[in-house]
């Protein structure tokens, strides 16, 4: 943590270097993605692995842009609607997985199922949302743009910046108070956990607000960043596997962890694309395919979760999982 | 091949956890011994490490000759070794007939499925009738039987039998010591593995006693059940 | 009764047929080994690419084409199995499944270098038939009847076989199968090439009625999982009928409302199915 401070100032000042576009559209694109695997992460590192977040990017981002195309409402305020109503779903959908003891492969496949509705009601909602086809925020001019949350690039630096301060923030607490504790006894052995006392429904629930709302963060910036919304790649299967991807390489057991799985994918995916262009269209899932295999089969921690472990090691010789300070 | 079976100095356990400390013993063909012992003794343990479901972390293992700490254990029933697991695992959703079909699996087996399966029917005939029925329905009696007949499937030399007695009624437990004493009649060299030391006893030619995993005496049955110090720990005194 | 109304409901019996197969594959595959494939519905796309590729492209008869589909998706699945389901068999389940999940990016992937995203088409169609007062597609009605023939054929391997009774008892107890002479791990390679086949023969069936691409497979894959949810992971009978309930609500539901409209159904029926019984709607 002490580290971050300091990181964080340097990366706000980024854009007074005045930077070529193209850096700071990778660094957005970057932070974004990061804040949905961090959400992602939350959950999973207590083995509430959802393959379903792409719901909550969506949920938000056309909450966000419907308020805005047909009610006139400022992103601003919009946000905060939006992410609120995408972790109220969060927490509606868990309520009863939570309660019913719908856990390990049933919960990853609801989590799939409600994916997939949300693509699939945006895509048949296709008179307001244009359906498969996108749609896009109406564009207001220049003079008004920081009250419509339309701005440069730098702007949208520094927003992506916060946001992904705040998904650190939310682990940082989540890992110093007890819910963080109680989660973890609940991933070992869940009617132990209740039965030492454990709300073990409310701490779920907790978690996958937090959780859900990030992803709805992430999703909403991202559309108010590219202009653009479309189903496939802000809800459905595809989007909500990327994420876990994400957050799995870089390791989701760190807080670092999804920020290095963003780092990794979105690099990989320009690397890819400059190196062989439209030629290559499907080297990347290619490649992300490979090494998602290797990485469950050689470093189920993530790369984070490697260099944590050797550094541990380092420090206290005895072996002992160091629980977070 | 003459079907003998040795252990020395087996060390076995599961993980960090050890549960046999250099066991030796000895079963030759056609002997009945028993292993008997308070519970964690690692009894258990040393049927599962002679069927190996556990690898031995010393010592060595043969059976007529062959070593089995090597031998992978899914080809332990065509060498003529059939264990009857605690607690039976049946496959409860699987018939009768469905059971000793897994239980010929064997390819050596698989030819003589018929043959045996019939003999199986003439040494157990309420097997013959719930033949249809899913094992799991029967009572614990009957499962033991249908699990014993299982067994039987792959003609074994030596049948491993972990607590026959476990979880039945005084009444069915005498039906399942003769059941053994039957299998023994029929010539199979048999290892036991009982809580219920008056009953094996009885049944068992020599015994060994396993005392948190080491062997704390063995000898004959008659020796055993005369010897004052297992009177007093296993025969309730008397 | 209302004459479209039973077509459609004749056509959710048809299409229950079809996700029957990959349910059926999925549950076996899943009650032996303990893993989700994820990627199942990508096996099935591959083989749909490849079925294409040997008739329209190779000019194969379409029957040897179906023949060599089934035998190529089954080497995929010893693959799948062998290369990245075995070196983690003692791993956590989710780890299972996200690698899986790797392999579902990985097939897509590959299948767009090599084809391209283009839809494809095998340009094949069995005229409709009328019975009564509604009409039946011949396609669908033929690959409604190849599904049933191939499930018979999977029941029957399942009942007699010494594998196949092998693979309904370790699908209860492990840890006891080395005990009765079965090698586990053969076990699972052997319900792995099963599983792949039955996705080869799904593979036939739906290349006939949907276009190729290389995302096809999320078109029918989530419904394949929430059809074996509902049925109960493993239980193979349950999920058979639970393809026949999805394939009506889908159908009847597109009667009343859009197809869209009537997958919202399905999935929001699944949810509910498993809050009602997490452990799916045929769990004793």
């Amino acid at each position: 943590m002490k580290y971050l401070i300091p990181l964080l100032l340097a990366l706000a000042c980024v854009p007074l270097l005045s930077p070529p576009d193209y850096f700071i559209h990778l660094g957005v694109t970057v932070l974004l993605t990061a804040v949905a695997g961090t959400g992602w992460a939350m959950m999973g590192r207590y083995g509430l692995v959802s393959f379903g977040h792409g719901a909550f990017l969506g949920i938000g981002a056309y909450t966000m842009a419907l308020l805005w195309n047909m009610a006139g409402l400022t992103p601003w305020i919009g946000i905060p609607i939006a992410v609120a109503l995408a972790a109220l779903v969060g927490v509606m959908l868990g309520y009863p997985c939570f309660r019913l003891k719908v856990v390990g492969h049933y919960f990853a496949l609801v989590t799939l199922a409600a994916g997939e509705i949300v693509r699939i009601l945006i895509t048949a909602l296709r008179d307001y949302t244009g359906g498969s086809l996108g749609m896009t925020p109406d564009r207001v001019p220049p003079e008004q743009g920081l009250l419509a949350m339309q701005f440069d690039k730098a702007g949208f630096w520094w927003l992506a910046l916060l946001a992904w301060a705040g998904g650190l923030l939310a682990w940082w607490l989540l890992d110093r108070s007890m819910a963080s504790k109680a989660l973890a006894a609940i991933s070992e052995d869940e009617d132990a956990a209740a039965s030492i006392g454990i709300r073990v429904t409310r701490e779920k629930l907790r978690v996958t607000l937090i959780s859900t709302a990030l992803a709805a963060l992430a999703g909403t910036l991202m559309a108010q960043y590219r202009m653009y919304l479309n189903p496939e790649s802000l809800a459905g299967l595809g989007i909500s596997l990327q994420i876990v991807f994400g957050a799995i390489a870089g390791g989701m057991y760190a807080p670092l962890g999804p920020t290095v799985g963003a780092i990794i994918t979105i690099g990989l995916e320009e690397v890819l694309r400059i190196a062989f262009g439209t030629e290559f269209t499907g080297g990347a899932p290619f490649i992300y395919g490979i090494l998602l295999v290797l990485f469950m089969i050689y470093l189920p921690r993530g790369i984070v979760g490697i260099v944590e472990r050797k550094r541990r090691s380092a420090a206290a010789p005895l072996g002992l999982p160091a629980v977070a300070k | 091949m003459n079907g003998t079976l040795e252990l020395n100095g087996i060390h076995a356990g599961y993980g960090d956890f050890q549960a046999l400390f250099g066991i030796g013993l000895r079963v030759e063909p056609g002997e009945a011994v028993g292993v008997v012992g308070p519970n964690g003794a690692g009894k258990t343990t040393l049927l599962r490490v002679i069927s190996g479901l556990i690898r031995p972390t010393s010592g060595n293992l043969h059976f007529g000759g062959q070593d089995l700490a090597t031998t992978p254990a899914h080809l332990l029933p065509s060498l003529g070794i059939a264990h009857v697991p605690e607690n039976r695992r049946l496959f409860p959703h699987l018939t009768v007939e469905e059971n000793l079909k897994v239980g010929a699996y064997s390819p050596s087996a698989r030819a003589h499925f018929a043959e045996r399966r019939d003999r199986v029917y003439d040494l157990f005939p309420k097997m013959k009738q719930r033949r249809h029925q899913l094992a799991g329905t029967m009572s614990g009696g009957e499962q033991q039987m249908c699990a014993i007949g299982r067994a039987l499937m792959c003609a074994p030399r030596i049948l491993l039998l972990d607590e026959p007695s476990a979880g039945l009624a005084p009444i069915v437990v005498q039906q399942v010591f003769d059941l053994v004493r039957r299998i023994r009649e029929e010539g199979l060299t048999v290892l036991i593995v009982e809580q219920n030391v008056a009953q094996v006893l009885r049944v068992v030619d020599r015994a060994y006693v396993l005392e948190t995993g080491r062997v704390a005496a063995e000898g004959r049955s008659a020796e055993l059940v005369a010897d004052p110090a297992i009177r007093r720990s296993y025969l309730g005194g008397h | 009764m209302d004459p479209f109304l039973l077509e459609a409901l004749v056509n959710g019996i048809l299409l229950g047929g079809v996700f029957a197969l990959p349910a059926l594959g999925l549950n076996l595959v899943f009650g032996v080994v303990d893993v989700v494939w994820l990627c199942y519905a990508e096996l099935v796309m591959v083989g749909m690419y490849a079925v294409w590729f040997l008739y329209t492209q190779l000019g194969w008869p379409l029957w040897l084409a179906f023949a060599a589909c089934l035998p190529v998706v089954s080497l995929l699945g010893i693959l799948l199995h062998q290369l990245v389901v075995r070196p983690l068999l003692s791993a956590p389940p989710i780890n299972q499944v996200l690698a899986t999940g790797g392999v579902l990016f990985l097939l897509q992937g590959a299948m767009t270098l090599i084809f391209r995203t283009d839809f494809r088409s095998l340009g094949v169609d069995m005229p409709p038939m009328e019975v009564g007062e509604i009409f039946v597609s011949g396609t669908k009605l033929a690959a409604f009847c190849a599904a049933l023939v191939g499930a018979g054929i999977l029941w029957a391997f399942l009942k007699y076989t010494y594998v196949g009774t092998a693979i309904r008892a370790i699908a209860r107890d492990r840890e006891v199968m080395p005990l009765m002479g079965v090698n586990p791990l053969r076990i699972y390679l052997i319900a792995s090439a099963v599983g792949g086949a039955l996705a080869g023969l799904a593979a036939c069936l739906l290349v006939v009625q949907l276009d190729v691409h290389p995302f096809v497979g999320l078109s029918f894959g989530p419904i394949t999982f929430m059809i074996c949810v509902m049925g109960g992971l493993g239980n193979m009978l349950g999920g058979f009928l639970a393809a026949f309930i999805m394939g009506i609500i889908v159908s009847v539901g597109g009667f009343w409302g859009s197809t869209e409209f009537s997958y919202v159904v399905a999935f929001a029926f699944f949810i509910v199915t498993i809050f009602a019984r997490p452990r799916g709607l045929f769990a004793r």
